[in-house]
């Protein structure tokens, strides 16, 4: 399906080290959490960043998502705490 | 008039205020928001998820002139480095009516500290750091609109 984009923010992008990474596209059936424990999996800064998949908030195409919804034929994910702004 | 921005640069409170003045609804209602300095704080940083933020904020600004007679909205809030004092989100509504204008610049704020794509990292004086904490508060202000 081609690749898929996902980017980090604020404490995700720092434990990782990165602020992206272009993976292959894990299939539309795939969920933003399939895709969180995928990361997770590398082991070091992902996992630190990722393990606890409670305190990550995502968004699909620039759309906020909950962590079981299935990615479909997004091209960009995003993965970051919960937001703080204002 | 509908006006969302997302800028690192200091904002005109007065100006954006005078805009909104000029449409002649006959009510204005704004909040404004400080950093402060508690704790050592010696700055914060201001992260946003660009390709999503200022859609995510005219989105959150469409939902509140569809609840709220609105004549005008300004939305502006900064990213960056912010010192204590300095001004971070400005939120200002025009509507013939107060309560619109009060009430929706309430809602306002509420979501664009719940659903706005914004991070804030804390710098102190003794040169720790910390990432701000979501609050659940802010999120149940935010939640009780939809009622």
């Amino acid at each position: 399906m081609g690749p898929l984009t996902i980017v980090y923010f604020a404490w995700v992008r720092e434990a990782i080290g990165r602020d992206q990474d272009v993976v292959d596209h894990p299939g539309p059936g795939a969920t933003l959490a399939d895709l969180v424990a995928m990361l997770a999996g590398r082991g070091g800064g992902y996992a630190q960043a990722l393990g606890d998949s409670a305190r990550l908030r995502a968004a699909i195409d620039q759309q906020f998502a909950p962590l079981d919804t299935m990615i479909g034929d997004a091209r960009e994910v995003a993965i970051f705490p919960p937001v703080t702004g204002g | 008039m509908k006006r969302v921005a997302v800028q690192p640069q200091d904002f005109d409170a007065a100006a954006e205020l005078a805009a909104l003045e000029a449409l002649g609804g006959g009510g204005v209602a704004s909040f404004t928001g400080i950093v402060r300095g508690e704790g050592g704080l010696v700055a914060l940083e201001l992260e946003q998820y660009p390709a999503m933020t200022q859609a995510q904020m005219a989105r959150i600004v469409d939902d509140a002139m569809a609840r709220w007679p609105l004549l005008g909205v300004s939305v502006i809030h900064r990213v960056g480095r912010l010192e204590p004092g300095a001004r971070i989100v400005f939120v200002g509504t025009a509507s013939r009516h107060r309560t619109a204008a009060l009430e929706s610049c309430a809602f306002l704020i509420d979501w664009m500290k719940s659903d706005a794509p914004f991070w804030k990292k804390e710098y102190f004086d003794d040169g720790r750091t910390a990432w701000v904490a979501a609050r659940s508060e802010d999120d149940a202000r935010a939640r009780a609109w939809q009622r």
